[in-house]
């Protein structure tokens, strides 16, 4: 379909800044994925004590000044350090371009948690007198937060919001950016999803609650989707943003190409709080597939959404099978493995770390997979090392989220 | 508290929150924001900081006292006379 439509209504990628526990942009991210090196670690949090978590360490003074830190959240944080990392990547010089027509369209899982406990925390200090309650507290709970840090920090005076969806928001924010793009509104996206879920407390312990918080004696074993020793999601913070262009804009300034966005589709499960439904997950791929004119033979890698846990993942598979089959052209790996689960930037950053294909012609492995899970049995998951394909023309990533959200985007290869 | 003692309060509070800023050079006899990046949510900042260490409350008819560090040690040091700087 895709092929179809003008160059003004094809979407590439043009740049990409990230932040993931294991890499702090795409080079070094790339990097560790081919050489198994995870991200995960021991991490205290409050109340909850030590849990294992996937922290990033990148350099938070590299664009914000210590005065903006301490006023902003970790995510906005995250969100202005992944924005500017995208521009320079793409090499978008601010200055020279108008700046109200930049759309900032970042997606997030949740906002507002770590800020909200972090001020019941500070007022426990003085015997809950709200007098105490900081006046900080609003403008780092707002949804918009983390895009609306990006706007002040790089004087963006076009639109910016989140998106709020789920485990899915990272795709999300691209569909956002892709949609707004076709529709003429901007002419820059910065769009992808951000994560600080790991200063909040009660994101490890509902997990726990719920029985599927990840636990080994080896931080870094502890990630083990399909896995028959899997024991649940290990969290993680982080940030994937892409900047998109109309490809005719691309191609007008003569940028590099990632890849073209040929397809995209969202759906709901309509069917539980947290239980997925393969079902629909079958159909959001399915959907994608059409809206790109592409059968499942087409694709090359297939980067599974897979946290972990007993029934996510086993579900998961199901919808795999349903669309592909004994399909043996696909290749499938998983990059949570890596790092965890980056929730609202899980989409954005798991499709970065596998970008690289297009040139390299590698799908990273799967990490921890030792003894695959008999349910989970898909044709080809690549686990052990990566896998050499020679070339690399179509990728698919899987998102899905809490309330049944599902989200699936194909990359294509750019042929030059 | 002496008068030094309480300069260094309100420094140490201004540290605190103007972090990027050389407190260090402030004059005491002009306007504060006159001389580091200071904004109403920093006043604000300000406020409940001398409200969480000494708990001093500060009206918002006040806020004018605190515009200058000479300001600032008129108005507070008879608040914090019996008061001892924290080490």
């Amino acid at each position: 379909m895709n092929n179809r439509l003008g160059a003004e209504k094809r979407i590439v990628i043009t740049g990409v800044g990230l932040t993931a526990p294991n890499g702090n942009n795409l080079n070094e991210f790339r990097k560790n994925l081919l050489l198994g090196k995870s991200g995960v670690q021991k991490f205290e949090t409050r109340y909850v004590g030590e849990v294992l978590a996937g922290v990033c360490n990148f350099n938070v003074l590299k664009y914000q000044k210590k005065k903006e830190l301490r006023r902003g959240t970790r995510a906005g944080s995250i969100a202005i350090y992944c924005c500017q990392e995208a521009c320079n990547d793409a090499e978008i010089n601010l200055e020279s371009i108008d700046r109200s027509r930049i759309g900032v369209y970042l997606g997030v899982t949740e906002h507002g948690n770590v800020e909200t406990e972090n001020e019941i925390y500070n007022i426990s200090k003085y015997d809950y007198d709200t007098k105490f309650w900081s006046h900080h507290h609003n403008p780092r709970t707002v949804a918009n937060n983390p895009a609306g840090e990006v706007t002040l920090n790089m004087k963006i005076t076009g639109p910016h919001y989140t998106i709020g969806a789920a485990c899915a928001a990272g795709n999300m924010g691209v569909i956002q950016g892709i949609q707004m793009l076709r529709l003429g509104e901007v002419d820059l996206a910065l769009a992808g999803g951000v994560s600080e879920s790991i200063h909040t407390f009660g994101i490890f312990a509902s997990f726990k609650s719920e029985g599927a918080l990840a636990e080994h004696d080896d931080p870094t074993k502890a990630s083990r989707p399909f896995d028959k020793n899997r024991n649940g999601i290990v969290c993680a913070e982080g940030g994937g943003v892409y900047i998109l262009e109309r490809l005719s804009d691309a191609k007008k300034r003569g940028a590099k190409i990632y890849g073209e966005i040929v397809g995209y589709a969202t759906n709901s499960d309509a069917f539980d709080f947290i239980l997925p439904e393969p079902g629909r997950q079958a159909e959001c791929m399915r959907l994608a597939l059409k809206k790109s004119g592409l059968k499942p033979s087409d694709i090359n890698i297939l980067n599974t959404h897979a946290t972990a846990t007993q029934v996510g993942d086993i579900q998961e598979c199901k919808a795999i099978r349903d669309v592909f089959g004994k399909e043996k052209s696909v290749w499938i790996n998983n990059t949570k493995s890596f790092i965890g689960h980056t929730m609202g930037a899980a989409g954005t950053l798991e499709l970065s770390g596998n970008l690289p294909a297009f040139e390299d012609g590698l799908v990273h492995q799967t990490l921890n997979l030792d003894e695959l899970d008999p349910e989970c049995h898909l044709e080809n998951i690549v686990a052990g090392k990566p896998k050499q394909l020679g070339s690399v023309d179509y990728i698919m990533n899987n998102s899905f989220g809490m309330f049944g959200i599902n989200s699936v985007l194909i990359v294509k290869r750019h042929a030059i | 508290m002496t008068r030094d003692e309480v300069r260094q309060a309100i420094i140490d509070i201004l540290e605190d929150i103007a972090p990027d800023e050389d407190v260090s050079s402030i004059k005491d006899d002009a306007i504060l924001r006159e001389q580091i990046d200071l904004d109403s949510m920093d006043f604000l900042d300000i406020v409940m900081e001398l409200r969480k260490r000494f708990n001093i409350e500060v009206p918002e008819s006040d806020y004018q006292e605190l515009a200058s560090m000479d300001s600032c040690i008129q108005y507070l040091q008879p608040l914090l006379k019996d008061r001892q700087l924290a080490s």
